[in-house]
């Protein structure tokens, strides 16, 4: 299975912060040195895939856009906001 | 009575601008009244009049004081003013130096305004040290404000554009008139408690779009004031416009000019977050290929360290021992047979001690047949007539058996 940046944390869904706080973590280490081939590799591989993660979240977003409520039994509740997107 | 020193009108003038100066009342004092003879110079400064039925006093608003001004005063509106009196020395006479003019209807509200700035001042809850930083990368973000306002459009409209990853959670609330106060407490409060309990959340949006200081009062209600700084989640105030400044504004974390402002205030900007996210691309590429051509190197170095330790290396290391061993070997060789060679010596030297030459010596003599060599050792070999040779130790010479 190719690697991902999603099925690499234990099937974690990342937000696109935590992907690219681990992006700049892996090249400040990568850029560091010091590491072992295979490491590298791995960690080079990881990045590009949390590089991609961040391109797409960035690309793939729509504001999502809630309200609170308060139901009949007096929860407080969030339901889709209908005012938005405005026509 | 002529007095003891003559005054120069500089000099008295001097004087009683100096008592001015001393004077707390006069150097800051509001005053209701009503405008007559309102001029703009061309320099910009503003000159006026300020009656009331039984008096009169010349005021001036400086440039910059009358830069934020939101509407010309007209002769007969009247305003409540804040300001300081001094002289002005050129003419002898004296005047309010304007800082602050308002309609007089709110007169009240503004004294109210101040006193209460000045009460939540001194309790520290403006304080520098209250503010809270705010999350670079808000991924939930609250939002206080009228659902139906333009305001709302504003700043769902700016995170849209600007940072979309954003989840929005709106409180709807009124947000003018005498039930908006308790309604905006009610709305933070709900936020507070959702974020606690439900789903965090790292910022709140405080906002309302612009309208007269009486429609943005609700902003400057203690209640809301207290509330903001008790908020659990950062807050920022973005109400009315620039100009415009309520006591919320002093107790959030941040004030941003508008509501749009305020959304652009709480998120970063994603067109830079994917120049970034590019830039980091780049660089962990680069990063990579400097680490292969380290192993590359590296590899390199290894290989003439492994040409120094290879088997061909071990081989001629081994065929040199070879030679050596042969070497030494052949050495000895010689040497044993040197010494089989000197054994030998001694033997035949030996043997030689037991050669029957030595015997003859002795003068013994060794007789054969002379046909046919037979060494003679019975009688009955010698018959009489017989040729025979005799061997003795200097040489042969024959002789007949009888």
């Amino acid at each position: 299975m190719e690697p991902t940046a999603t099925n690499m944390q234990s099937g974690v869904e990342l937000s696109f912060e935590q992907a690219f706080e681990q992006l700049e973590a892996i090249v400040r280490q990568l850029e560091e040195g010091g590491l072992g081939l295979e490491e590298a590799l791995t960690l080079y591989e990881r990045g590009m895939a949390l590089a991609a993660l961040c391109s797409q979240r960035l690309d793939q977003a729509e504001l999502r856009v809630r309200q609170l409520l308060t139901t009949a039994s007096g929860e407080i509740i969030a339901e889709p906001f209908g005012g938005w997107p405005e026509t | 009575m002529m007095s003891a020193f003559v005054y120069s009108v500089s000099q008295i003038t001097s004087y009683i601008r100096s008592l001015f100066l001393q004077d707390d009342v006069l150097q800051s004092v509001w005053v209701e009244g009503e405008i007559s003879n309102f001029t703009r110079a061309a320099s910009g400064h503003c000159y006026f009049t300020l009656k009331d039925a039984g008096a009169a006093l010349s005021c001036v608003i400086w440039r910059a004081q009358a830069a934020r001004l939101r509407a010309e005063p007209r002769s007969g509106d009247a305003v409540l003013v804040h300001g300081a009196v001094s002289v002005y020395e050129q003419r002898g006479t004296y005047q309010l130096y304007v800082d602050l003019l308002q309609p007089a209807g709110v007169g009240q509200l503004f004294v109210e305004f101040e006193a209460l700035k000045a009460r939540l001042e001194a309790e520290g809850l403006f304080a520098a040290e209250r503010k809270r930083p705010l999350p670079p990368w808000p991924r939930r973000i609250g939002v206080v404000t009228s659902a139906d306002a333009a305001a709302l459009r504003d700043i769902l409209r700016t995170l849209s554009t600007r940072y979309p990853l954003v989840d929005v959670i709106l409180a709807s609330t009124l947000v003018q008139g005498v039930e908006a106060p308790p309604q905006i407490v009610e709305a933070i409060a709900r936020l507070n408690e959702w974020s606690r309990a439900r789903e965090p959340i790292d910022v709140l949006i405080l906002a309302r779009g612009g309208g007269s200081l009486e429609e943005l009062w609700a902003f400057n209600d203690e209640r809301v004031v207290r509330a903001v700084a008790a908020s659990a989640i950062p807050v920022i105030s973005g109400v009315g416009h620039e100009t415009d400044f309520t006591l919320v504004d002093f107790a959030a974390d941040l004030r941003a000019p508008t509501p749009t402002a305020a959304a652009a205030a709480a998120t970063p900007d994603a067109t830079a977050l994917a120049v970034r996210v590019t830039e980091l691309r780049e660089r962990l590429a680069g990063a990579m290929m400097a680490r292969l051509a380290t192993s590359r190197e590296e590899v390199a170095r290894r290989r003439r360290d492994l040409e120094r330790s290879s088997p061909l290396t071990v081989i001629a290391n081994r065929r040199q021992r070879v030679d050596e061993l042969a070497r030494a070997l052949q050495a000895r060789m010689r040497y044993d047979l040197t010494l089989q060679r000197a054994r030998l010596e001694g033997a035949r030297a030996r043997l030689e001690g037991l050669s029957p030459l030595e015997v003859l010596q002795r003068g013994y003599a060794i007789v054969r047949l002379a046909d046919s060599g037979q060494i003679v050792r019975s009688t009955q070999q010698a018959v009489p007539g017989q040729a025979l040779r005799v061997r003795v130790a200097d040489g042969e010479f024959g002789a007949r058996a009888e």
